[in-house]
């Protein structure tokens, strides 16, 4: 189904968490809700759900009007950050849950319930495990149970909540390949937050950077990393080099090197340039023309980093570059070098606050 | 988790020294009195016990005792459950005012707890000619008991409780509702079954002090033989009277029934703890 949000808007006291934010997703579609603590994410998933109302604004699943039905009635499959099983039920009843609550006319017979339960046991691999109880299992076993009783209820969407935070880093991988492949299987649409920005980039469709309550790109995954929005975008997303420059009749000079800023604006304005690390070249000389110099290389794995101390720059900034690169270029600590930048974003000061 | 646990235990002297005083000290004020208790009501003779106990006073206080002990309890449990219920899962203007007064009863002699029921439903209280007006008969009876017991025993489940669901927050609740339960579905599913422990400790300590209550049904209570006295109050008078026999029966009957609660609360806090330990014994 898709899902459609207008100019949603929730206020916590003075605090606005979700501040005008609209939206559309795809029937299919596998959306990443990507921001800092505090920028909303959460809150939107929940408004989607029902399990939190929005002061203003509406929520439309396939084009209708979501907002007066509640949480129970709009077949959501909701994954907690927590996972939110029940205690006290065997991991078979807290699949069945869903099942059991529903009204006389609806609710499956016994074994009717009990195929269903079973066969979404083994969709998440833990058929074995229906007798045990939630505390019995590992992090990885009670997300994917999680998941299990969200799917028995058959929802229109899954929503998932930070699905991998309270995972180790081997589980979280293999976790988030098993859920994207879960998804195109299932074929339902589906909306996962997350402040890791690798697990979205790895894992969505489409990536929605939030900050402060605000949308600040919506776009593909390397759509949002080849050509951020904002300031915001170049600096959550990935490593960048942020160095500060003057702008002068919409020219900059970032070293010798001149770059043009889309603007109309005329005169003399400070800003900021973003440069990311594998988008510097270095280039080795001899002779007066080098401004710069190694200050430090480090070679571990395949990506070698190299700092480089800029003459006029106070903070050094960093590249990146293949093994390869760097056995040709044959560099050494104290080199003097040529940086040539190969793509830079600039922002006048005031955006990049 | 060694080097701690090895320097409490370092000195075996003064292991000993601690459990012994603590051991002493149960002995001294707790121990000691209630075998005092048994050792006074039997020392006529078990026929002289029996019949102090089947006195029909004695009965009837037996009776009004049970009777306000049926009546608090299941009410108290309901406000305790709703109110905790309020506490921890909304947030709401006037919810830390709620707090403190839910904890009003124990921080006020039960003295006051009862004379706020004279002033208020007594012949010269405030609702007083009202109540006269319509024949009804609220201080010096039973509502006046039942009224300052469920006052006095109120915080026993809320207490208990609030803590409880504070700590295990909304997530599983809503992680029900999601699921496409009712409110009601959701309650007796997955709050209930949750607070479940945590309800029988505060219903049971609610009940041993519905039970046990002296100073604020002292003051409603009006001392009538055979109609408004409880058991505590019958112990008193029977020992105001020199009855020592009869008094120590009495309160031996209530003694027992304060066991039996006691036992009651080990055999669930045993259980309890023996479920953890199997649930957690596999992780």
């Amino acid at each position: 189904m898709t899902i459609e949000l207008r100019n949603v808007a929730k206020r916590f006291g003075s605090f606005a968490a979700v501040n005008g934010v609209s939206l559309h997703v795809e029937r299919g579609e596998l959306v990443a809700l990507l921001g800092p603590s505090g920028s909303g994410k959460t809150t939107l998933l929940r408004i989607i759900a029902g399990l939190e109302y929005a002061d203003a604004g509406e929520v439309l699943f396939d084009g209708e009007d979501a907002g007066d039905r509640d949480v129970a009635r709009r077949r959501v499959g909701f994954v907690f950050q927590h996972y939110a099983l029940f205690r006290h039920m065997t991991v078979f009843e807290n699949v069945a849950f869903g099942l059991r609550v529903m009204g006389r006319a609806k609710r499956p017979a016994d074994d009717v319930i009990r195929e269903k339960v079973t066969a979404l046991l083994r969709l998440v691999q833990l058929e074995p495990m229906a007798g045990r109880y939630p505390s019995q299992l590992s992090g990885g076993q009670r997300q994917r149970i999680a998941l299990a009783r969200a799917l028995a209820i058959e929802p229109r969407m899954l929503l998932l909540d930070e699905p991998f935070g309270a995972l180790d880093a081997k589980v979280r991988k293999e976790l988030r390949r098993w859920l994207r492949g879960l998804h195109d299987e299932m074929g339902f649409t589906s909306l996962f937050v997350t402040h890791d920005q690798e697990e979205a980039l790895e894992l969505a469709d489409r990536v929605v950077v939030m900050n402060q309550g605000r949308i600040e790109q919506v776009g593909t995954p390397q759509e949002v990393y080849d050509r951020p929005a904002t300031p915001f975008v170049y600096e959550f997303l990935g490593n960048v080099n942020r160095i500060a420059c003057t702008i002068i009749d919409g020219q900059v000079d970032l070293w010798g090197h001149q770059f043009s800023v889309e603007t109309a604006e005329r005169g003399r304005r400070e800003g900021y340039a973003y440069l990311r690390p594998h988008d510097i070249e270095i280039l080795t000389t001899s002779g007066a023309s080098s401004r710069a110099h190694v200050k430090h290389i480090s070679a571990t794995g395949p990506v070698a980093r190299v700092e480089l101390a800029i003459e006029g720059v106070a903070t050094p900034i960093e590249a990146e570059l293949s093994r390869q690169q760097l056995d040709a270029l044959g560099l050494r600590l104290g080199q003097p070098v040529l940086v040539q930048p190969r793509n830079v974003r600039i922002f006048p000061v005031d955006a990049a606050a | 988790m060694k080097a701690p646990s090895r320097s409490i235990a370092a000195s075996p002297t003064a292991r000993f020294a601690l459990i012994a005083s603590a051991l002493t000290f149960i002995g001294i004020f707790l121990l000691l009195p209630l075998v005092t208790v048994f050792v006074e009501a039997l020392s006529g003779g078990v026929s002289k016990y029996m019949a102090a106990i089947v006195e029909p006073d004695a009965l009837a206080a037996l009776r009004l005792t049970l009777l306000i002990a049926v009546i608090s309890v299941p009410l108290n449990m309901v406000f305790g459950v709703t109110a905790s219920w309020a506490i921890s899962k909304f947030d709401f203007w006037g919810k830390s005012l709620l707090i403190t007064m839910i904890d009003l009863p124990f921080s006020v002699s039960p003295v006051i707890s009862g004379l706020i029921y004279v002033l208020l439903f007594g012949a010269q209280g405030l609702l007083g000619p009202y109540l006269a007006e319509h024949d009804i008969q609220i201080v010096f009876a039973v509502p006046g008991i039942v009224l300052a017991t469920i006052f006095v025993t109120f915080p026993f489940v809320a207490r208990e409780l609030i803590p409880l669901m504070q700590e295990q927050g909304t997530e599983s609740e809503e992680a029900a509702r999601s699921l496409g339960a009712s409110g009601w579905q959701m309650f007796t599913r997955v709050t209930l079954p949750n607070i479940k422990w945590g309800l029988l400790y505060g219903v049971l300590l609610c009940n041993a002090r519905a039970m046990g209550e002296f100073g604020a049904v002292s003051v409603v209570s009006g001392h009538i033989r055979g109609l408004t006295t409880t058991m505590p109050l019958h112990v008193e008078i029977l020992y105001n009277e020199y009855n020592f026999v009869a008094a120590f029966a009495v309160a031996s009957l209530l003694a027992f029934l304060a066991l039996i609660t006691l036992l009651l609360q080990s055999v669930l806090e045993w259980r309890d703890a023996a479920m953890t330990t199997a649930a957690g014994a596999s992780l």
